[in-house]
């Protein structure tokens, strides 16, 4: 029976929420090919959430212990799954920092190609197509992986769970003797590690109609009462430096698809539509009628945003209470 | 230093998107092709750590058919030293275009390859890391801090939540992120110059390819939902329906 | 980050223009877009001329740019000199003569009537931006006479003396040094006009800022005060010989400005058209109205015309065969033009288009200064009525 590798990612020995989403896209495969999945996880000792991972559809949890996986080790985890893909159907990584840089080394070393970004997955005659936005999102591609194994990056927010739980066996693999030629020596995480807009399930974003940098408080407040929302921003408050880079969503930011993406005062240009419009449900708040945002929004609300967001903020704490 | 720079020519960033005919790639007419906005920070990169090293060469390298060229002059023009272009079809195929470029870089003895994260064309985020196996390298990726010295990179990338600190030993493969620089525009003295500097045509072969496209589309449109009301009174409508119908709260 | 301004070509000009004039226009337009274009509303009203840009146009090139490259200049031919003007002067007609001024009036004299001691000491200064010129020709009395001119050049101690007053001279409050045109002979003979080369920290050289201006308000325009400036020998341009020495200079600007005028239009034209697409009244966009339209057309029109008769003109300077009389055509064309579109995008822009915050207005105030100087338009109309009929109207 063949194999689908799920290459998880751990951050200080806990599973990033990213890892449950790339395994239950390596369980739709291997439903299609009635293939196994066997579940990656690199770690220096005990890693948190691994309990999971059958939960969420993997056959096994294949642990890859070495001391210079306590962080990413790109050399040697591309140097382990080059070993343990050899012989799969496909790898499946994350579309994250981490999955992108280590994919194609992977696919390299294996000479085969890779799919980057991927949003949708189908097997056709045993083969495995893959759909992946391109022209930042402007337009989709379709394509078929040709060599065996297939690896793939999946896009985050995408690939939801699948409610087939399996055994999510524990076992230990070696880890082959590499050349660490890189080294990551230090993780900074000026935020205290706050929700990345591209992994969050939830963003509220904020633009030029916020006036000051300081009223980004309101969105904050916001997202704090939603719960697992990160904050975005408009290439526009970026720009002026009201918010950082790593929170501009749009198309020389990021692109986003959260299961709800929120629009406060930013006006919808097709900069910004770009980054965020393949999000599930839109909501725009905005006091001009005609705004762009409202030709996409799923709701919107027409009105002052310094009176609708305190009060929405207010309204989504007593549903959550 | 001797430092190389691969760069692909694709089309601008605020192209209207047109599926061409074969119904798996862009129709082209009226469409502005540039230098890989990407590549612009391995560009500037390269020029200025030549400049601060005092000597050293730098090359551009691009795959890709004759329009390329031009491409190529383009980085000439911003203070690169002569050009390579690698004639061929062009390809959307990441792991071809990286044993291509392997090929033609290996025991050059460049110090560093340079290249831009992804291409805004294919957003593959690829061709970079792969070159670097073939060529047996230390590569890191999405670069927005770089320091080189002594024969060692200390490079910052964004991941996540916030920075990831990484070093590795000369010679290397570096992608480029926005943020590690700003390109400085070709200056009309280095646009004449560029005309000058040495500029080779050669003609490799891609490989059957990895991938096979299977058709490119234009994404479902989204249609416009419904203004829920004015003002703060609307608010709870919307947070009814954000719990009830749409189920994301 | 401003809007990527991405030109006006209705009828393929740029097919007509070789890689390295595509790429010169780029440099420029990209570099106005990231670097003019955020400051000039607030330079504008002001009254200030954004100076910290001069070190990056120096940089880039953009001085004396059709001057050869011995000289530290970018050796660029004609067309390619003309579109940094059009480029410029999309920005902005004041920072446009700026450029104009440093290049066509400043350095072309030196590179055209100098002695090789004067352009070795002076093109690379000027070029780089270190040393700022200005061009002293007119006067309060004196303008579209020029060569009624009385400021004097008398020969003593084996030098000149100068004294006079000069005018509406761009950069002068601003400049290291003055080309300063003076009678040597008879205060009513023409011929005797020469150019001296003035440092502006020689004794008695003096500029002012005019006050008041409500045209080129992000531009330096000055009165000049010579009050017995002695220069020496190696002052005066060896080469200049009678007012058409000065004139000749004006040929190089006007050749600029035709140009320029074509930048101006093209920015008034984008910025109306792009408002009309999304201003919405009487719930259609006013860009579906027919005046809009017929204002649209006919900004497009006189665009498009301008464009391929001044590309001809650019040809033609670069073969060698251009008259100053192809050039006053274009400079009263393109000036004229550009001055009524911006005129007509203005008022497209309804009551949005008095705010500094979109370029109509600017436009429209600058280009009434470009239709007055550089050869008035009712000017450049006589000249191309003597050399058509042979007759002068003057």
């Amino acid at each position: 029976m063949s194999v689908i590798l799920a290459v998880t990612e751990q951050r200080d020995g806990a599973l990033r929420k990213v890892s449950f989403e790339v395994v239950a896209a390596a369980r739709q495969l291997a439903d299609a090919l009635g293939a196994t999945v066997d579940a990656v996880v690199f770690g220096a000792g005990e890693v948190s959430g691994m309990d999971e991972l059958g939960n969420t559809g993997a056959d096994r949890v294949l642990t890859a212990d070495h001391p210079d996986f306590a962080r990413y080790s790109p050399d040697g985890q591309a140097a382990t799954l080059a070993e343990l893909g050899a012989g799969a159907a496909a790898v499946v990584f994350a579309a994250s920092a981490t999955g992108r840089d280590l994919a194609p080394r992977v696919a390299a070393r294996l000479g085969v190609g890779c799919a980057s970004d991927v949003v949708g997955l189908e097997v056709q005659g045993g083969r495995l197509n893959a759909t992946r936005p391109v022209y930042a999102g402007k337009a989709l591609q379709k394509l078929r992986l040709l060599g065996s194994p297939a690896v793939l990056t999946v896009r985050p927010n995408t690939f939801t769970s699948s409610d087939s739980a399996k055994a999510g066996a524990v076992e230990k693999v070696s880890v082959p003797s590499f050349t660490a030629r890189v080294i990551v020596t230090g993780t900074k995480a000026p935020d205290g590690g706050a929700l990345d807009v591209a992994e969050a399930p939830i963003v509220v974003s904020g633009g030029r109609g916020l006036k000051e940098p300081g009223n980004f408080a309101l969105i904050e407040a916001l997202a704090a009462a939603l719960g697992n929302a990160a904050v975005g921003a408009s290439r526009a408050v970026v720009d002026v430096g009201w918010r950082d880079h790593a929170a501009q969503v749009g198309q020389t930011g990021k692109t986003v698809s959260p299961n709800l993406y929120v629009a406060v005062g930013i006006s919808g240009a097709i900069q910004h539509l770009a980054g965020m419009r393949t999000a599930k449900v839109i909501v725009a708040i905005n006091k001009d009628k005609d705004a762009p945002i409202f030709k996409v929004a799923d709701y919107g609300i027409v009105g002052d945003l310094f009176e609708v967001v305190p009060r929405l903020t207010e309204e989504v704490k007593k549903l959550r209470e | 230093m001797k430092i190389a720079v691969c760069l692909k020519r694709v089309p601008d960033t605020t192209t209207k998107i047109v599926i061409g005919s074969d119904g798996a790639s862009i129709d082209e007419t009226g469409v502005k092709f540039v230098p890989n906005p990407f590549d612009e920070f391995a560009i500037e990169a390269a020029i200025a750590l030549k400049e601060a090293a005092g000597s050293g060469e730098t090359v551009v390298y691009s795959l890709g058919g004759d329009a390329a060229l031009e491409t190529i002059r383009t980085a000439l023009a911003m203070g690169m030293d002569r050009g390579v272009l690698l004639q061929s079809g062009g390809s959307t195929d990441g792991m071809e275009v990286a044993k291509a470029l392997a090929a033609e870089l290996k025991d050059q003895g460049f110090d560093l390859i340079l290249f831009g994260k992804l291409a805004v064309d294919d957003y593959n985020y690829q061709v970079g890391p792969m070159t670097a196996e073939l060529l047996g390298l230390p590569c890191i990726t999405s670069l927005v801090h770089l320091k080189v010295a002594d024969g060692t990179v200390e490079a910052e990338r964004e991941i996540e939540g916030g920075v990831e600190t990484s070093t590795c030993r000369l010679p290397a493969v570096l992608t480029c992120d926005k943020g590690l620089n700003t390109p400085r525009l070709p200056s009309l003295k280095g646009i004449m110059a560029a005309k000058k500097k040495p500029l080779e045509v050669k003609a490799v072969d891609l490989g059957a390819g990895t991938v096979e496209i299977l058709g490119l589309e234009l994404p479902p449109e989204r249609s416009a939902g419904k203004i829920v009301g004015e003002g703060p009174d609307a608010v709870p409508e919307l947070v009814s329906l954000l719990r009830n119908e749409a189920k994301v709260i | 980050m401003t809007n990527r301004f991405s030109g006006v070509d209705f009828y393929d000009m740029d097919s007509l223009l070789s890689e390295e004039e595509r790429a010169v226009r780029d440099t420029v337009r990209t570099w106005v877009d990231e670097h003019l274009m955020p400051v000039i509303a607030d330079a504008y009203i002001k009254g200030e001329f954004p100076e910290a840009l001069v070190p990056q146009m120096a940089e880039l090139g953009f001085f004396g740019a059709n001057l050869p490259e011995r000289y530290g200049c970018a050796g660029l031919n004609n067309v390619a000199y003309g579109l940094i003007m059009q480029e410029l002067e999309r920005g902005d007609s004041g920072v446009r003569s700026f450029a104009s001024v440093q290049g066509a009036l400043v350095m072309y004299p030196i590179y055209q009537f100098g002695s090789d001691e004067q352009k070795d000491q002076w093109l690379p200064r000027l070029a780089s931006g270190e040393d700022v010129g200005c061009f002293g020709l007119t006067e309060p009395d004196y303008g579209s006479n020029p060569g009624g001119l009385i400021t004097t050049a008398r020969e003593a101690d084996g030098g000149w003396v100068l004294n006079g007053t000069k005018m509406w001279i761009t950069n002068g409050s601003r400049a290291s040094v003055a080309i300063i045109w003076a009678k040597t002979g008879d205060i009513s003979d023409a011929s005797s006009v020469r150019g001296f080369i003035v440092p502006a920290d020689t004794p008695g050289f003096s500029a002012r800022d005019q006050k008041g201006k409500l045209s080129l308000r992000a531009s330096d325009t000055s009165e000049l005060l010579l009050e017995d400036v002695k220069v020496p020998a190696s002052a005066l341009l060896p080469k200049s010989s009678g007012i058409k020495s000065a004139l000749m200079c004006l040929t190089q600007a006007r050749y600029g400005i035709a140009w320029g005028g074509i930048g101006a239009a093209m920015a008034c034209y984008e910025e109306a058209l792009s408002y009309a697409q999304n201003r919405i009244m009487f719930d259609r966009p006013i860009a579906q109205t027919q005046l809009q339209q017929a204002r649209l057309a006919e900004m497009l029109t006189e665009i498009t015309k301008a464009q391929f008769m001044t590309l001809q003109l650019g040809r033609l300077k670069d073969r060698g065969t251009m008259t100053p009389f192809q050039v006053s055509l274009a400079k009263r064309n393109n000036v004229n033009m550009a001055a009524e579109c911006a005129r007509e995008a203005r008022r497209l822009l309804g009551a949005n288009g008095i705010l500094a915050e979109y370029g109509a207005m600017r436009h429209m105030a600058n280009l009434e200064s470009v239709y007055t100087y550089e050869g008035t338009h009712d000017m450049h109309t006589l000249i191309l009525g003597q050399e058509i009929t042979g007759l002068s109207a003057f």
